[in-house]
């Protein structure tokens, strides 16, 4: 008798709490007993709660090395016409008086002349290419990232004319015949539209860093959150005395160098 | 009304043809840059502008100057412009035309083109500029075929008719802002990043756009016998003159600034168009072409007995247009590219292509312009037999 109203009991209150976890992990997320945890998707997109940056320690950059570069274009089916008029890229080296001109040329070391510094698109926290695209196809992602939409852009070229630091291509022509090694893990382009370095947003859903970053075999260049004050980045940019492209245009790039 | 057009003499036709055979090879070069891209024209990675969007620039300009007789018609009653006044407006709906079909030219997706209206991006100064060009092309075309049609049946114009050639005054100063405004607003592009960029575009626009319609109404005269007066030109010769006279005073504040301050970025394209930069100097000899043949010209006009003379009148204002254009197309577009923003200096030449895809756009504009005061020539001249 005692065992059966026993039994009962414990049955009952293991139903309600059954039924108040499953209440509970419908109304509150926090609770759930099954998650699909995607990068993107596990929290609600704040905008500007991230905003991704680099930091380039060129001191750390090799002579020669074009690894970073390589990584990058071969990743993003980046096309290479072998001529500087249709020429597309994403991220590259030049030097110094080139990446920085506005920065002061006198008197510079041979070793920091001699260096070279790499370019890419510096996902400006005040970015002109997104303000002068008429149709939205360049736009600011919450997290900081100035994407692309390739379906939208009407090859206007304003953002090229916009971007004070020359980061956009435009397909000049069919960019499939120049792509040598292509890979199906990001779409190729299509004739007539602009392009550039998207921060490698199709890896950091993954999971995974951007391209660039995990091809240096020097380890020269740390990518994560601007806004984290615990993140490497922000650790090594309190630490060092870092650089950005054309500060006093007030773009507020997202890309810092160590010179 | 239209009909009208469909009437004339051998030589008319013989123009008409050939238009058509300037348009139909534009055509067919535009159908190599569809298929090829535009690799085929000049521009490239670091001149990613050129002939095209100089053109637009142009354009709008001498779409804008119908102002200048518009307003001194309407609004101060000078009775002088009665004639000239269509042929004004007509010329801005043909300018403008052009202007627009400069821009789908230079668009590597024209066929995405609607995306300007579906996505509407109040942030981005093309689609203000799509705004005030389109409702500008409208707004001339309507009203001045309005008052063309009352004119045939010798009925006053309409109510409505009025208040948009009102309306059309200060819209012809917003549409040459908002087109100065395109490259005014660009960080690290010196050249443009003037506030000045927008009064110089009136004043050269009103020069170069009030010295073309001179030139028209005398080609008119000559091919037409239908004259819109001495006494008109006269007048519009001053206004070019003094709207030319801003505008190098206004260059000359340009050139002031960049060279007094010294500032490297200030001066760079000025330095690279008028005297060469690291050695590199394609442009030199034509902007100073562009120089002296406008002051030259605006001497020529500021003397009153050479612009009373037909055959120095041609020639200033022949030497004014050319001069703006080469200041405002090449000069202006292409140095605004020179150095790159990563301090490169790149050629830049346009293709025998983009020449012909240029050519047959000028060619359907001026076809257009020819059908339209052909209907003015018709309907004028009828009503003064």
């Amino acid at each position: 008798m005692m065992n059966e109203q026993r039994r009962e009991f414990i049955k009952k209150t293991a139903l309600g709490v059954l039924v108040g976890l499953g209440a509970a992990s419908g109304l509150v997320p926090a609770f759930s007993l099954e998650k699909t945890v995607l990068p993107v998707w596990d929290e609600k997109p704040v905008p500007g709660k991230i905003r991704w940056g680099m930091l380039i320690d060129t001191r750390k950059c090799k002579e020669g090395c074009q690894q970073c570069a390589a990584a990058c274009h071969h990743a993003h089916n980046v096309p290479d016409f072998r001529n500087k008029k249709d020429e597309i890229k994403w991220l590259w080296q030049n030097p110094y008086q080139k990446v920085f001109p506005t920065a002061s040329q006198q008197f510079v070391s041979k070793e920091i002349q001699d260096r070279s510094y790499l370019a890419l698109c510096n996902h400006c926290a005040e970015s002109p290419c997104t303000k002068a695209c008429p149709t939205e196809a360049t736009f600011k992602r919450w997290d900081g990232i100035v994407a692309m939409d390739y379906h939208r852009c009407i090859g206007c070229r304003f953002c090229m004319a916009a971007c004070p630091y020359g980061s956009r291509s435009f397909n000049w022509q069919d960019p499939r015949t120049a792509i040598h090694d292509p890979v199906t893990t990001y779409p190729t382009r299509e004739q007539g539209v602009v392009e550039k370095c998207n921060f490698c947003s199709d890896r950091l859903v993954k999971g995974q860093q951007p391209a660039c970053t995990e091809a240096c075999p020097e380890q020269a260049l740390t990518f994560g959150d601007l806004n984290d004050p615990r993140s490497d980045i922000r650790r090594l940019l309190e630490a060092n005395e870092t650089m950005q492209r054309k500060p006093e245009l007030g773009t507020k790039p997202s890309v810092f160098y160590i010179i | 009304m239209i009909e009208k057009a469909l009437k004339g003499n051998r030589s008319y036709w013989i123009w008409i043809a050939y238009l058509i055979a300037v348009i139909a090879n534009g055509l067919s070069a535009y159908d190599q840059q569809r298929w090829f891209g535009l690799t085929v024209t000049g521009m490239g990675r670091d001149i990613s502008w050129g002939l095209y969007i100089a053109q637009f620039t142009f354009l709008v300009g001498v779409a804008a100057s119908a102002v200048m007789v518009v307003l001194p018609y309407y609004l101060h009653h000078q009775k002088e412009f009665a004639k000239t006044v269509i042929i004004g407006e007509f010329m801005a709906v043909s300018a403008t035309l052009m202007s627009m079909l400069f821009i789908l030219a230079d668009m590597g997706r024209p066929d995405r083109l609607l995306n300007i209206m579906l996505y509407p991006s109040p942030h981005s100064m093309v689609f203000w500029d799509l705004l005030v060009l389109s409702g500008y092309l409208l707004m001339n075309l309507v009203s001045s075929w309005a008052m063309l049609g009352a004119e045939r049946k010798g009925v006053p114009p309409k109510a409505w008719v009025k208040p948009l050639i009102y309306l059309s005054i200060p819209w012809a100063f917003s549409v040459h802002t908002v087109t100065a405004f395109l490259y005014a607003g660009m960080p690290g592009r010196h050249l443009w990043l003037t506030a000045v960029l927008a009064p110089r575009f009136l004043a050269s626009a009103f020069a170069a756009g009030t010295a073309l319609l001179i030139l028209v109404t005398l080609i008119l005269k000559r091919t037409t016998g239908f004259d819109t007066g001495n006494e008109a030109r006269t007048k519009l010769a001053v206004l070019a003159t003094y709207a030319g006279l801003a505008n190098f005073f206004f260059l000359g504040t340009e050139f002031f600034t960049a060279f007094y301050s010294n500032v490297p970025a200030h001066k760079e394209s000025l330095q690279y168009l008028f005297f060469g930069l690291e050695g590199k100097c394609q442009f030199v000899p034509l902007m100073w072409f562009s120089l002296i043949s406008g002051v030259a010209s605006i001497i020529v006009l500021l003397v009153p007995a050479l612009r009373k003379s037909t055959p120095w009148l041609v020639g200033a204002c022949s030497a004014l247009v050319l001069s703006i254009w080469i200041d405002k197309g090449v000069g202006l577009i292409l140095g605004g590219f020179v150095p790159s923003p990563l301090q490169d200096i790149v050629q830049y030449t346009p293709t025998a292509t983009e020449i012909f895809v240029t050519l047959g756009i000028w060619g359907i504009g001026i076809l257009l312009l020819t059908l339209l005061l052909k209907v003015v020539v018709a309907v004028k001249m009828e009503n003064e037999e």
